[in-house]
């Protein structure tokens, strides 16, 4: 049986995540992939679909209606129990700690839901870390600007070049073994505070 | 505090108000004061908390009265062996219906009373009119299907003559949206805990119609929720920590301390609800909606009438209405391992220091005391009870088999 033949549905709050892991599904030749941003009307969807396999992000706050619907299985056809080997309990922890489950129909064999399974972890994990960085990279920029305008104020107050400002600056944070962006914010915010002295 | 806590403990909670006392125990130094560094997570969902027991990541956390028993009973998707050595209180819930079910719940004897029996009978009535003209069933919500709610709801319900699973509908939803479901008429009605009732009945979306205090009093709901293997290899940290919920507890029932609780509380991190939201719950003066008022005595005890002693008899009147409900086989194995889950021993060791008034008797008959009764051992003073249920029934821990064989459907 090709991968391609599982039916598998993406339940991610987060839109841009989502698509990552269908990407994921797609690329790893599972063709029938649904993705679902908002579980109003769930139900529904899931006898529409019937899916072998659910992915669910860990962190929507449905997740207790989800597994209720699954075990009384009003909605689905065949029952659907959360992927858990017993056996594996590195995989559990890998899921949980990236945030992100399965849920699979029954007599579905573990050989072919694990692959799944480990792409939507590597995925997830993969989304961390590109919004971290995409944070990191904020606020490099925001470093960025406040030391602009302290290396102003200093060129400004001080008759500095721009090269001599950073230096100061620099050495200053070296001294006090602290962040060249530390010690320009405590400049900024200095100099707004002695701001009207500046127009005497 | 990291180099001097001699304990490090990882716990859970959902922005529910009766995770006070563990909030409490974190927030306000009586945790540091055991030695014990709390370290405080906030979850989304109970799933996520039973997860996180289950896989290690946390210690101990809030949970919902039976849960662990489901955990332990293999109930859950990922089981694992959980016990309760604490109760975090007795009562809180509420039931709420949207104005329209109140309005043909009054149209049929309802008053804004909370009076269970006759909230139920008028329900009943317009639950019976509204499948005659072949409407739809009502739709009511609770927060997991094994927890409090579910099973008071469905014992309110079934008492007055409804049945829970074919005359209405009964769906998940998570407390914060319970409100927001009500307004938006996804669902008919709900019961949950505070502050999420006087939400509702504050927005004008919602009619409170009874509360758990009335259908069972002094009854129990949350619990602390300990991974067995974990308590077992660290029962100094466990004992601290029991010790330091005590305090708290104690810290939590104190009238005085009601302004500071409600602030701290409705901080974003932990429920992220005006401070306003959080007094019914603290002097269970409730505002039931449209203009009416109603004080619940022992509305909600998170310390008082022996509110964190973890009695057995509460755990097996959870395990009575799984099988009531068909979540589970009445079994000698399934009652044995209901009947190990709530640990009133190590309560008692963890507090015997302590000096404190202690329950001799590691469970009681439910629904026995009239009156409020002195308890316990010499010296110390401990009140039990009043403890009736509603609708007048008593439940006897060593007659389970002739309770459940007498539960009804409806």
């Amino acid at each position: 049986m090709s991968a391609g033949s599982l039916t598998i549905l993406v339940i991610d709050e987060n839109r841009i995540r989502a698509s990552i892991i269908e990407a994921g599904l797609r690329d790893a030749g599972h063709i029938h992939v649904t993705v679902v941003h908002d579980v109003a009307g769930i139900a529904r969807r899931i006898t529409e679909i019937e899916p072998d396999v659910i992915v669910i992000d860990l962190q929507n706050p449905n997740r207790d209606m989800l597994e209720n619907m699954f075990q009384l299985s009003r909605a689905v056809k065949r029952p659907i129990a959360m992927f858990v080997d017993r056996s594996d309990q590195a995989s559990i922890e890998a899921a949980v700690d990236a945030g992100v489950s399965a849920y699979v129909v029954d007599g579905l064999k573990k050989e072919r839901i694990k692959p799944i399974l480990d792409m939507a972890i590597s995925r997830f994990n993969a989304f961390s870390r590109m919004a971290r960085e995409l944070e990191e990279a904020r606020s490099e920029l925001e470093n960025r600007k406040v030391i602009d305008r302290a290396k102003g104020i200093l060129m400004k107050s001080r008759g500095l070049s721009e090269e001599a400002a950073y230096a100061l600056l620099r050495k200053t944070a070296m001294n006090q073994n602290r962040k060249i962006a530390e010690i320009a914010q405590s400049l900024v915010t200095a100099a707004g505070l002695l701001g009207p002295l500046e127009g005497e | 505090m990291s180099m001097t806590a001699a304990h490090q403990i990882t716990a859970g909670f959902m922005p529910l108000f009766d995770s006070a006392v563990l909030v409490v125990a974190g927030e306000m130094g009586f945790a540091a004061r055991e030695g014990i560094e709390l370290k405080l997570h906030r979850e989304t969902s109970w799933a996520n908390i039973r997860d996180r027991i289950a896989i290690g990541h946390f210690d101990v956390a809030h949970m919902l009265g039976p849960m662990p028993l489901a955990c332990s009973l293999g109930l859950t998707p990922l089981a694992s062996e959980t016990i309760v050595p604490f109760s975090l209180g007795l009562g809180g819930n509420c039931v709420t219906v949207s104005n329209a079910v109140w309005e043909g719940m009054a149209a049929h004897g309802a008053a804004p009373d909370l009076e269970p029996a006759r909230a139920g009978t008028a329900l009943g009535v317009f639950i019976r009119e509204r499948a005659a003209a072949g409407r739809e069933p009502l739709r009511f919500a609770v927060v997991h299907p094994h927890s409090g709610h579910n099973y008071e709801l469905r014992y309110w319900l079934a008492a007055c003559g409804i049945d829970p699973d074919r005359d209405i509908e009964i769906v998940i939803v998570p407390p914060p949206f319970m409100a927001d479901a009500l307004s938006a008429g996804r669902i008919d009605g709900y019961c949950v805990g505070e502050p999420w009732n006087s939400a509702a009945a504050a927005a004008g979306t919602g009619r409170i119609v009874t509360v758990k205090a009335l259908l069972w009093r002094n009854s129990p709901e949350k619990v602390i929720g300990v991974r067995r293997s974990w308590a077992e290899e660290n029962p100094e940290a466990l004992a601290a920590l029991l010790r330091a919920l005590h305090h708290s507890a104690r810290w939590c029932q104190d009238p005085a301390n009601r302004g500071a609780l409600a602030a701290l509380m409705a901080r974003p991190a932990f429920l992220g609800q005006p401070e306003a939201i959080q007094m019914p719950v603290l002097t269970g003066r409730l505002l039931l909606g449209g203009g009416a008022e109603r004080s619940v005595e022992d509305f909600f005890l998170p310390f008082d009438k022996a509110a964190n002693f973890p009695w057995k008899s509460h755990a097996l009147w959870f395990y009575t209405q799984m099988v009531r409900w068909g979540q589970l086989a009445h079994t000698p194995q399934n009652l044995a391992i209901a009947r190990d889950c709530y640990r009133p021993d190590l309560y008692r060791s963890a507090l015997k220091p302590l000096g404190v008034a202690l329950p001799g008797a590691n469970a009681k008959v439910e629904g026995a005391l009239k009156v409020a009764t002195p308890v316990g051992s010499a010296g110390a003073s401990l009140v039990l009870g009043p403890d009736g249920f509603f609708d007048g029934e008593i439940f006897d821990p060593d007659r389970i088999d002739a309770y459940i064989a007498g539960q009804k459907r409806a």
